[in-house]
């Protein structure tokens, strides 16, 4: 369900006392509701489903996971194919970047989950 | 569209196959809750570059096909009365009701009119003062805040010929209860992002513990599912049972706090009936007390409604992922998207449909049955 | 003016009338009919077809060619409904040219004459009736066609909406030229003369409901001159065919189904411009199924496809001419695509009308 597209905010003005946006998808325009994302800024970009704001998307997360998957299989290339042979001669779950991105995240702000 | 395409990459989709694929020990079925991964899934092919052993289970995330038969033949009747101007998302225009749609009652005079977002019936309500305007407000989590706000914007202006058609529903009583059907073999979930985006992963670690599935909460384009996949296959090769979040830069914790509040004020849960499966408790919403002048099934006391359900449908066993859609016999001969028997075949993110529109020449015998007249 | 048509006797009797295969749950005309989809065949053979009884009309190409005193005549029609009037990149007046211009280009012919025969609606304001006039005449001076005869009836208002428009068309099909849709065979490759989903996505910017902002404007445009230069470089030219309502998706169906053959499409090399595909995300479309207008698709005999394709890309109309896919032996009937993914989807037919989606 629930086809949401990301988009970049153009514009914001005020219809009625409510405040909505010129939000660009790349070449098409069109009006939505930002009541949902009062601290929205122009320049942003945004979740948008039926013609509201839904969140804000995170612009540095997107790039992070896109860096990640980047990144995924070079462990293999870094450590070689010896590594993960013995590490499954011995039984062992082979070191991936399943377990590199686990200390990533690690790192960040822990997920309140 | 940025932030959109980057997600479609298929080198980097490869890199999370190959990393799936060196993971995976054993046979584990999950389950997509949302259609609308359903639709991605089946569109791209992404089941089929799998390894065997991963199986997934299409959910009953599909706010089309699972909006009670009641509903829809309360809408037609509605839809039907000539002071009415009913409006709609375009994926409700086809469904069947006991023995019409709204595209039916569009041609014997009903005015139907598609709109994009609810505040288009909301602005035909003020243009036509001497109309009602009534909006059928289908959906997830992720719908009802626009909903609600539209409702809320009536109040406001005070308008006294908008309405709602209510049937939202929720999806973490919809995991319960397929975790507690006696013949789930689900064991681990995708949970739905956009409805995440709303209502934030709070509702899920419960479910998480107390079924032991991981729920990883996953988007909607290739390299998102791929990603959703994978971390749900890491969990259970390594048997842990916990909610993640594979779509973070859509998705907090909290969710939306706003859509939230306003959801809390405009709607209240109820019992709700899904289409195919049946009563699920707490699992939809209706208007509360003080937006309920605004509900349309009060304002136009539609009539006792006599449900005919196709007898040799099995939508619901489709969207609790007991069987496949072409393992019903009506799949593709009786049950097509031009003639559909159940919902799942209509709504672009049904299991039956997706089957049906993007996978029926790799399918067994049922699926491949040539139609006399035309395709589709 | 012709005379009127008298029927022997009183007003038809449809008793006797039995419909081959009725349609299946629709004893009422709904919207979907018209969408260009599988609902809009269904009427066609259902409904049309079993009435006329004609070989020439069972072709379902895009015109008819018929051989009339040692010449073989083009002969097309096309009804133009669209909403609104006026489009971004073009007017109900230059797809009325243009439609069947193409659609007697889709046969080899280059157009000669057109009717042009008009459904007004009472209240219409008459400037906008000359705008589309005016819009007619243009497009028909550029296509290098005459209107020669027409016809314009009023109906109340609340018939119609503002101005309904119908073309005819006649051209001559030069010899050696035999263009149907059931001569694809597996081999041949698959040519688009530019990109998809144009005309579409701005006739939908504009449609109430869904107005979006964007910059695409209609490629309407007529393609008497491209196909031409493609003929001369070979006559043997298998299908042509101008995708309109239904997309390039239904135009393939179409033609495997009348050919027998399947298709095989690659996604990746579909010329889908950027702000189409991204029309589309945002709606919930498949551009495959989105309406298109001044394109058209070759199905060309595998030894000529790339001088074909040079002199279409050497041609103003045919600039973005590419490669799409080809005809196999395996799944006749069908189109199937490889994603870019590497898995494989079947690429299907709208069913009626294109509606954006939630889910």
């Amino acid at each position: 369900m629930c086809l949401a597209v990301p988009g970049q905010v153009l514009e914001i003005t005020e219809r009625d006392g409510t405040r909505v946006a010129q939000v660009d998808f790349g070449g098409v325009t069109k009006e939505v509701c930002l009541e949902y994302v009062p601290d929205l800024q122009v320049g942003e970009y945004t979740i948008v489903h039926v013609g509201f704001a839904l969140q804000r998307l995170d612009e540095q997360s997107a790039l992070e996971t896109l860096e990640i998957f980047r990144q995924m299989g070079e462990l293999d290339a870094e450590f070689g194919d010896h590594w993960g042979r013995a590490a499954e001669q011995a039984g062992l779950p082979r070191p991936d970047a399943a377990q590199a991105e686990r200390e990533a995240r690690a790192d960040r702000e822990g997920e309140a989950l | 569209m940025k932030y959109l395409d980057e997600f479609q990459d298929p080198a980097l989709a490869a890199r999370l196959l190959d990393d799936i694929r060196a993971t995976v020990t054993k046979p584990w079925a999950m389950m997509e809750v949302c259609g609308g991964q359903t639709h991605s899934i089946i569109r791209h092919g992404l089941d089929q570059l799998l390894p065997d052993g991963i199986e997934l289970i299409h959910g009953p995330g599909c706010p089309v096909c699972v909006t009670p038969l009641e509903v829809i033949d309360k809408a037609l009747e509605i839809a039907a009365r000539p002071e009415v101007i009913f409006c709609s998302f375009g994926d409700m225009l086809r469904v069947p009701g006991s023995d019409k749609d709204l595209f039916r009652v569009k041609s014997a005079g009903g005015d139907v009119r598609v709109v994009y977002s609810p505040l288009d019936a909301l602005e035909l309500a003020r243009e036509n003062p001497d109309r009602q305007v009534v909006f059928f407000g289908i959906g997830f989590e992720t719908t009802a805040p626009p909903n609600a706000m539209t409702v809320y914007q009536a109040k406001k202006l005070g308008l006294d010929n908008f309405s709602l058609l209510v049937s939202h529903v929720r999806v973490p009583p919809a995991i319960e209860a397929i975790m507690t059907s006696p013949v789930c073999r689900v064991q681990a979930f995708l949970a739905a992002g956009h409805v995440c985006t709303v209502m934030g992963t709070g509702e899920y670690p419960a479910l998480a513990e107390r079924f032991g599935v991981p729920i990883v909460v996953t988007g909607f384009e290739p390299l998102d599912i791929l990603e959703g996949i994978r971390r749900t296959v890491h969990q259970l090769e390594e048997g842990r049972h916990e909610v993640e979040n594979a779509y973070p830069r859509a998705v907090s914790p909290e969710g939306n706090p706003v859509a939230i509040r306003m959801l809390e004020d405009v709607f209240e849960v109820v019992d709700r009936a899904w289409r195919g499966i049946g009563m699920i408790p707490q699992s939809g919403w209706r208007l509360s007390e003080r937006y309920r002048e605004y509900d349309a099934e009060e304002r136009f006391r539609v009539g006792d409604i006599h449900t005919q359900e196709s007898s040799v449908c099995r939508s619901g066993e489709v969207l609790q992922g007991l069987i496949k859609p072409h393992e019903c016999s009506a799949f593709g001969t009786l049950c097509t998207p031009r003639n559909p028997l159940g919902a799942t075949m209509v709504s672009s993110e049904g299991a039956c449909a997706a089957y049906y529109l993007y996978r029926r020449m790799q399918l067994p015998a049922a699926g491949d049955a040539r139609e006399v007249s035309s395709v589709g | 003016m012709a005379e009127p048509l008298t029927l022997t006797g009183s007003a038809p009797s449809f008793e006797g009338w039995t419909c081959p295969l009725p349609l299946r749950d629709s004893p009422t005309i709904v919207m979907g009919h018209g969408g260009g989809g599988a609902m809009s065949g269904e009427l066609v053979e259902h409904v049309f077809l079993p009435s006329f009884a004609d070989a020439s009309l069972a072709q379902l190409a895009d015109s008819a060619v018929l051989d009339v005193g040692g010449s073989r005549l083009a002969f097309s029609t096309d009804s133009f409904v669209v909403r609104p009037l006026f489009f971004p990149g073009g007017s109900i007046g230059d797809l009325a040219v243009n439609g069947t211009v193409n659609d007697l280009a889709m046969s080899g012919a280059r157009a000669l004459f057109l009717s042009a025969a008009f459904i007004l609606e009472e209240g219409t304001d008459v400037t906008r009736v000359g705008a589309v006039a005016q819009r007619m005449g243009e497009a028909a001076a550029r296509a290098g066609v005459r209107i020669v005869t027409g016809d314009t009836k009023v109906v109340e208002s609340g018939h119609g909406d503002g101005v309904y428009v119908n073309t005819a068309g006649i051209g001559i099909v030069p010899a050696g030229v035999d263009i149907r849709p059931d001569r694809a065979e597996p081999g041949d490759v698959v040519i688009v003369s530019g990109d998809i989903g144009v005309h579409g996505v701005a006739v939908m910017s504009v449609r109430e409901g869904l107005e979006f902002g964007t910059e695409v404007v209609s490629d309407c445009q007529p393609l008497g001159d491209l196909v031409a230069a493609m003929l001369a470089v070979t006559r043997d030219l298998h299908v042509l065919r101008d995708p309109t309502r239904g997309g390039v998706a239904t135009s393939l169906n179409e033609i495997a189904r009348a050919s027998g053959v399947g298709i095989s499409l690659d996604e990746r090399s579909l010329p889908v411009p950027e702000v189409v595909a991204n029309a589309c995300a945002f709606l919930g479309l498949d551009p495959l199924q989105v309406a298109n207008e001044g394109k058209l698709l070759a199905f060309v005999p595998r030894a000529r496809a790339d001088e074909v394709l040079a002199a279409m890309r050497a041609h103003p109309a045919g600039a973005g001419a590419t490669i799409i896919g080809e005809c196999v032996e395996s799944h006749p009937g069908m189109v199937s695509a490889r994603t870019g993914f590497g898995a494989s989807r079947v690429v299907d037919l709208p069913i009626g009308e294109q509606l954006p989606r939630i889910c």
